[in-house]
Formats: structure tokens, sequence, C-alpha cells
């Protein structure tokens, strides 16, 4: 629906990334090594917060629900894979995720924003504490263990998925629906009265992009032997796309991706080389984050560019939208 | 009927610190609009430093509220002055500033939580304290002084609130912060002081909670989640709708731990659906 | 039968009625105007009509159809647009695209997107706004704000417009703009109620008038009887003028 007019640009960007693809999906016939964990680590926090920018971005709920969509896929990984074939325990998590967010959406999203990141921050333990009565009661267990999936399924898989989340994120924006969405945070009455379905819309697209993270959690449980629900349902996998999207910046989809590639990275190496100070680190890098690039890094790479190309040049996608809501009460 | 009675009583000092950690968060959000997910690392905090006093100099946990109320009063009034304000004046919203500081909150519970386990590590603790119990009864003496510290703190609050001048400007501020400003109230310093109270609060309910429960530098988050859940439960800002949520959980969460304690989570959960889908403003909404 | 019809239309907030007993109705191509002194409960009528509230009791019927109970996006998409006493548009979003909004949500038919941006363009052709059509809404003036609010609800083919204060805070050759944007909504089929402020704005452009005081209908009758209308005028009179009516009675 963009009626860009840079044709050529967008030619090519998409043989960069179609070119991208490529060698991600080659890369483990003639490597094999850390990288393809690393990879598969980076496109797993890719998912999560492409997906979390699909609802969040445009709307400006803010949810925190991330890890119960995630730890859902991940439980139900290691429950069923092995009895069911990988690539259906996958689709399953994901189905799951979906209806199990458009029960919460339903009963949550005509409330306002703060409300609905209380709702969804506390969503995460609720779930996490159904699922341990629920194996207390039925298995008596704490814990299970995964049937494994070797390192380079695991990583095509996450490579499937990414690019299916991209894809749909894109198609979304486009469509209808991201016209929508950006209206519904601008200023959500309004949007209402202009005949759009407000409560089904949020439901929608919150199950949707509840659908990607459900899939990637379902992944990254194959890659563990034993799981329990305090390591399904781990609040930083709520936080951190969060800080991902707002690190990377939020006006157009390049940014949640290189977030979340810079974070993980990062995060990585300073787990590896200063654990203790690790979580600390990146406490601190948030606050100045958040402090001095209020837009990311890709809104101050934009922010840049125009100072070198002398100002007057117009903004390629959209300007910054992620939390900018008009007050919805009435 | 011994059951009962304890369940009450129990409840009920459970209640009173639910109600202290409440109040401090709902100054945090429903004044200085700041939803603080770090409020619960404050709370531990609070009974790290009076854990740390009592084992090595041996201090009183009843003094020890002092020093973590002022300590971290201080902690807050800086943060505010600081990070908060900063953000408040860069912000060309308040749904910005609320998205913004919530998110430089995260930052802040990485932070306090791991300079805390750096110090402490990760194992437990726990202050013996007036644990032996009151004759007669099954409740061991440390909670009554607990509740008996509530009671006290609550109502020199409500006091400071109802009289000082700086109360009074705490509500005009609550109620409208342009016109309090407006009027004369210096709004930053306000709200400084409503931050710094508010973790203040936390703190102090650390102290009390660090007498009577096991202490980990991982125990912030789930107070958090309980005060949040209490703070919509009396309504957003409301101070006495703080008050009131927090005693209703404490006595709900010992009702249900007393017939299956791994249901208080999922109890707490439902409360809070059927509040939010039947009066979403909260009990003493407005 | 009428085209909007009210029955005993009431609405408590508390213990206070903001809209008490009102019966009303609009007959096609009329012009209705709604007047009365602030907290009448004008606003809160419109709210009730287009179902941004729910009546507390009473009834609002379209077409003969009982309309209370829809949400605000059914009452949109059956033909009832609105415009909003405070501004509400998307701010950062162009202004071609906020009127898109209503042609391509609002109609009550699946739209396509080119069908939708043809809608939007006529819609902004005629309240003048084509050549800000790529400007964020946002940096536009109070009054292209207020028109870009026409253009949405227009682009949603309304067959009944609410229009809610359009001419507060405009300037006097803004407002005769506005009363002629008005006419011109009638030629075009389109059934209008307003809520207005300026006096003569409201008595040159309506065919009739009904006013309301502390939620009750006090009167009803065409310009010439509102304006004679001794209960009318009391109500004016005893009430302080020094509100936001800048221009009442000029």
């Amino acid at each position: 629906m963009r009626t860009t007019t840079f044709t050529r640009t967008r030619i090519v960007s998409l043989v960069v990334l179609a070119a991208i693809f490529v060698v991600l999906a080659l890369l483990p016939t003639f490597y094999h090594g850390y990288w393809i964990t690393e990879i598969t680590d980076i496109l797993r926090y890719a998912v999560l917060t492409v997906g979390w920018v699909i609802f969040s971005g445009p709307t400006g709920y803010m949810s925190l629900a991330t890890a119960a969509f995630f730890g859902l896929g991940f439980y139900i990984a290691a429950v069923f894979n092995g009895p069911l074939p990988f690539v259906l325990v996958i689709i399953i998590s994901g189905a799951i995720a979906f209806i199990v967010a458009m029960l919460v959406g339903a009963l949550t999203l005509r409330l306002r924003g703060v409300y609905f990141a209380i709702f969804t921050f506390a969503l995460v333990l609720l779930v996490n504490s159904v699922v341990l009565e629920v194996e207390r009661l039925v298995t008596g267990t704490r814990g299970r263990f995964v049937e494994q999936e070797s390192t380079n399924v695991a990583y095509w898989a996450m490579l499937i998925v990414f690019a299916f989340t991209l894809v749909c994120a894109v198609a979304i924006r486009r469509s209808r629906y991201g016209l929508a969405l950006q209206s519904i945070g601008e200023y959500e009455e309004a949007a209402a009265h202009s005949g759009i379905n407000v409560v089904r819309t949020k439901v929608l697209i919150f199950a949707t992009s509840a659908f990607f993270m459900g899939m990637a959690g379902a992944i990254i449980a194959t890659r563990r032997s034993y799981i329990d629900p305090g390591i399904a349902f781990n609040m930083n996998t709520s936080f951190l796309p969060v800080l991902m999207a707002m690190f990377g910046g939020m006006g157009n989809l390049v940014g949640p991706v290189v977030g979340a590639a810079v974070f993980t990275y990062l995060g990585d190496y300073l787990l590896s080389h200063i654990p203790d100070l690790f979580m600390l680190i990146f406490g601190v890098v948030l606050i100045l984050a958040i402090l001095f690039m209020p837009n990311g890094i890709i809104g101050l790479a934009q922010q840049a560019w125009r100072k070198i190309r002398g100002g007057g040049g117009k903004q390629l996608e959209s300007e910054p939208e992620g939390g900018r809501r008009a007050p919805a009460g009435r | 009927m011994v059951a009962v009675r304890d369940i009450i009583i129990t409840g009920l000092l459970l209640g009173g610190v639910f109600a202290l950690v409440s109040v401090g968060l709902s100054l945090e959000y429903g004044v200085a609009r700041v939803l603080n997910v770090a409020h619960g690392e404050f709370i531990m905090l609070g009974a790290f430093l009076t854990f740390w006093l009592f084992s090595s100099v041996n201090l009183n946990p009843l003094v020890s509220i002092l020093v973590s109320g002022v300590f971290i009063f201080v902690i807050g009034w800086f943060l505010h002055s600081t990070l908060f304000r900063r953000l408040m004046d860069s912000s060309p919203s308040l749904e910005v500033f609320e998205g913004q500081s919530m998110l430089a909150s995260f930052g802040l519970l990485y932070v306090v939580q791991n300079i805390a386990r750096l110090i402490w590590g990760s194992q437990t603790h726990q202050v013996l304290f007036l644990s032996r119990t009151v004759t007669g009864a099954q409740i061991p003496l440390n909670r009554l002084v607990s509740l008996g510290v509530v009671i006290v703190i609550g109502g020199a609050f409500y006091f400071f609130l109802a009289r000082t001048r700086m109360g009074k400007a705490i509500r005009a501020s609550a109620q409208d912060p342009t016109t309090a400003g407006l009027m004369g109230v210096n709004i930053h310093t306000v709200l400084a002081i409503c931050f710094g109270l508010g973790l203040a609060m936390a703190g102090i309910a650390g102290t009390l909670i660090s007498t009577v429960y096991a202490i980990q530098t991982n125990m912030g988050l789930q107070y958090t989640v309980i005060a949040m859940i209490v703070v919509v439960l009396g309504g957003l800002g409301s101070i006495s709708g703080a008050m009131i949520g927090g005693v209703i959980l404490g006595i709900v969460s010992q009702l249900v731990t007393y017939f299956q304690p791994t249901m208080t989570f999922i109890a707490y959960y439902a409360i809070f659906i059927v509040l939010l889908l039947v009066r979403p403003k909260g009990i003493m909404g407005k | 039968m009428h085209l909007l019809e009210g029955e005993q239309v009431t609405k408590h907030f508390g213990g206070l009625a903001a809209v008490a007993d009102v019966d009303f109705y609009v007959d096609e191509g009329e012009i209705l105007g709604l007047i009365g002194p602030n907290g009448a409960g004008k606003t809160t009528l419109f709210n009730l009509i287009s179902a941004a509230l729910s009546p507390t009791h009473g009834k609002i019927s379209y077409k003969g159809r009982e309309i209370t109970g829809l949400a605000p996006h059914q009452i949109c998409r059956l033909g009832i647009a609105r415009t909003f006493q405070t501004v509400k548009i998307f701010p950062h979003v162009p202004v071609v695209r906020n009127v898109m909004v209503g042609s391509l949500f609002g109609t009550g038919r699946r739209t396509s997107e080119g069908e939708a941006l043809k809608k939007a363009e006529a819609a902004l052709d005629f309240v003048d706004l084509t050549p800000l059509r790529d400007v964020p809404a946002g940096d536009l003036t109070l009054a292209n704000q207020k028109r870009l609010e026409v253009a949405r609800a227009l682009a949603t083919d309304p067959h009944l417009l609410l229009l809610d204060e359009l001419m507060a805070g405009l300037t006097h050759t803004e407002i005769t703009e506005a009363m002629g944007d008005i006419g011109q909504i009638r030629g075009r089929g389109i059934t209008v109620i307003m809520i207005e402020h300026v006096m003569h704005a409201i008595m040159g452009t309506c065919d009739r008038i009904i006013v309301l005081d502390h939620g009750r209908k006090i009167a009803e009758g065409t310009p010439a009887e509102i304006a004679v209308n001794q209960q009318v005028i009391e109500c004016y009179l005893g009430q302080d003028t020094s509100g936001d009516e800048e221009d009442a009675g000029s």
C-alpha cells in the first residue's frame, strides 16, 4: 500500500535480502561450528522482537507476555517432540500460543494501555504456575526431558520461521491492518468511530504475533535436554524483545532485527567472558540507550544520514511510532 | 476455628506488608508516573541491608527500618532527579514518558539485582529475629511486630498526606500536575520526593519481610507483580485503594495457601481478571 | 419513519443524569441543531448515538432499526459518522491516509485500497485539503484538522453526519466557509445534526433546533421559534456567558 517510488532501491534491497537468506540457508553445508548456534540464537530473538513489534509497535500497547507464548511453545515441544514430528510440533506450538493469545487478548485488550502492560506482565507468572500445577497433578513431576534435534535442524527451522515472520510482518504493515493498527495506536477512539473494529483487530494481530513466538519457543526447546517451567517461562524473554526493539528502533523492520542481532551477540559475548557482570552491564546500557537514543540505532543512523545529506530529505520509512499514543481514555 | 483465626491474623500481617509495598508503587506510578518494574528490587535491597547490618554489627531490624528507609529514599530521590526527570523533559507526551520510564526501570531492575547478587550471592538468607511464638497463639512474635510497624507507618503516612504542606502538594500533583505546578508547587521536587517515598516504602517492607521470610537476591519480581495487581485492584493512583487492596490480597493469599500453596498466584490472577472485567477502575478508582 | 429517532434516552453518570428522558428525531435531508449551555448533555447525546457510551435506558433507532447496544464501528458502518469536539485525528499519519481510514473501514462494504484512496482524495478535495495530502495530520492548523475530521467522516459514505462544535475556535471567515460546507454536505443528500455555540451560524444553517439544559430537552422548533422562546432566553441569560461561547449572539 505504501506508494514508494524508490523502485530501484527496493529491487536492490530485495536482491540483497534474498542473497543473505541463501547464504544463511547454505551455511551449515560448508561450515560447522560456533556460529550456527549463535545465529540460531540471534534468529530466535529476531523472531521474538519482530513478532513483538508487529503488534506493540504501531499500537503502543506494551505487551510483556512474550515469555508466556514463547514458554508455551517451549513446553509443548518438550511434551510432544518425539511422539510427533518436529514440523508438526512447531505448528502446534504456534497454534496454541495463538489461541491462548486470542483468549487473553479478548479479555484484556479492551483495557487501557497500562492495565494491559501489567496484565501481560503477570500473565507470564500465571502460565508458569498453571503449568507447574498441571504437571504436579497430572505427572507429579517438576520438569521434563526433551527429545533433541540436531544443531543444523534447529538452525534451519529457525531460519524458516524467521523468514516467515518477516514476510508476515511486512505483509501486515502494508495491508489494511497496518493502517488500522497505526490509527488505533494514535487515537483509538477516533479509529473506532471511523469504522475500525478495534477489539477484533487488536486481538487478531496480538494472537498472530504470539503465533511466531510460540514457534520460536518450540525450536529452542529442542536444543536442551531437560526443561522445567522456570526455564520455559523466564521473564527475561519478555523484557529482551522490548529492549531490542527500542534499541534498534521501531520505525521500520530493519531496526528490530538489527537490535536483536547486536543485543544477542553482545549478550552472548559478555555472558561467556564476564558472566558475573553481564546483566549489570546490560542494565546500564539499557538505561543509557533510553536516555540518549530514544529512537534507537536506526533512528540515530537516519538522523546522522539526514545531517550528512544536509537535511531536507524525506524520511524513507515512516517516523518512529513506538510508544506514541494519544490518550485512549474517555 | 483456630485455623480460621490463624488465616485471618497471618493474612492481615501479610496484607499489611503488601499494602506498604503497594502504596509505594502507587506513589511511584500514581503521582510520579513511573510504572516501576524495579520496585521489588528495592524490597530486596531493604531486606538485604537489614540482613547485612544484622549479621555484621548485629543491628536490631527495627533500627534498620530507619536505615533502609532513609538510604533507599535518597536513592529514589536521586534516581528521579537525574534519570526520570531527564526522561520527563525529553518526552513529547505523558504516554511516551510512561513507556520510556517503564523501560528505564527494567534497566534499574537488572542493575540493582545484579549489584546485590555480586555482593550477597544468590543463596538464601534469613534474619532470625523474634521468631519465638507468643503464648496462646501460633503466631510468631516477629509477625506481630511487623504488623505493628505497618500500622504505625501507614498512620504516619496518612497524617503526612493529610496534614503537612508537602502531603497536600503531593495530593494536588496526583490530581493534576499542571495546575499544581501553576499553584506554585515545585513539581519536580514533589515528584522526586514521591518517588523517593515510594522506594522507601518498598525498602521498609523489605526490612519487615526479612524478619519473617527467607530472602534471596531474586525475590523482587514476585513482589513487583503482587504490588501491580494490588494497585490495579485498588485503583491506579489511589493510596487508600492500595492499602485496602493489599490487605484483601494478603488474606486471600493466606486462605489459598492454607488449602493449596501452589495455587496462590493463580488465585491472585483470578481476582485480578475478575476485577478488571467487572470494575476496571479498581475498588477506589474514580 | 424518521431517519434517526431516540425515545426516552437517558444517561446517568453516577447519580447525575447527563441526559434525561430526551425524545428526538431527525428526518432525511434535514439539518438539526443541538444547542444548550455547557454541560447540557449535547456531546453526551452524540456519544450515545455514536455508541461511545451506552444509554442507561431508552432506545435509539436508525432507519427503523434499533441501534442501541451496537459498537462504535458498527454505527459508523451503518452510515452514522461523527466529528469530535476536541479534534481526534491520527497525528503522525499523512492527511490522505487519515481519510483513508474512513473510506477503507467505515463504509460497511469491502472496499479495495485503490477505491478507498480515490474516495479519500475526493473527500479531501471537498474540504480543500488536497495540497496538504502528504503532510502528517498533526502539523495542520486547528481549522484544517477540523476539515480533516469532516473529510474522514465523509469518506465513510454517511447518511447522517454528527458535527460536534465544528466552528468553535475558528475565525469569522472560517465560520462562514464552514457554514457553506454544511450546506454543500446537505446538497449531497447527507442529513446533519450539529452541536454549535456560534449562534448566528446555527440560526442561519439549521432547519430545526433542539435546546438541552441540564440533560433535558427544554425547547424544540424552527430557528425563528427558538429565538423568541422565553425558556431558552432565560436559560441563556441565567447562565454565565463568559464561557467559551466567544461568538454567542453576535
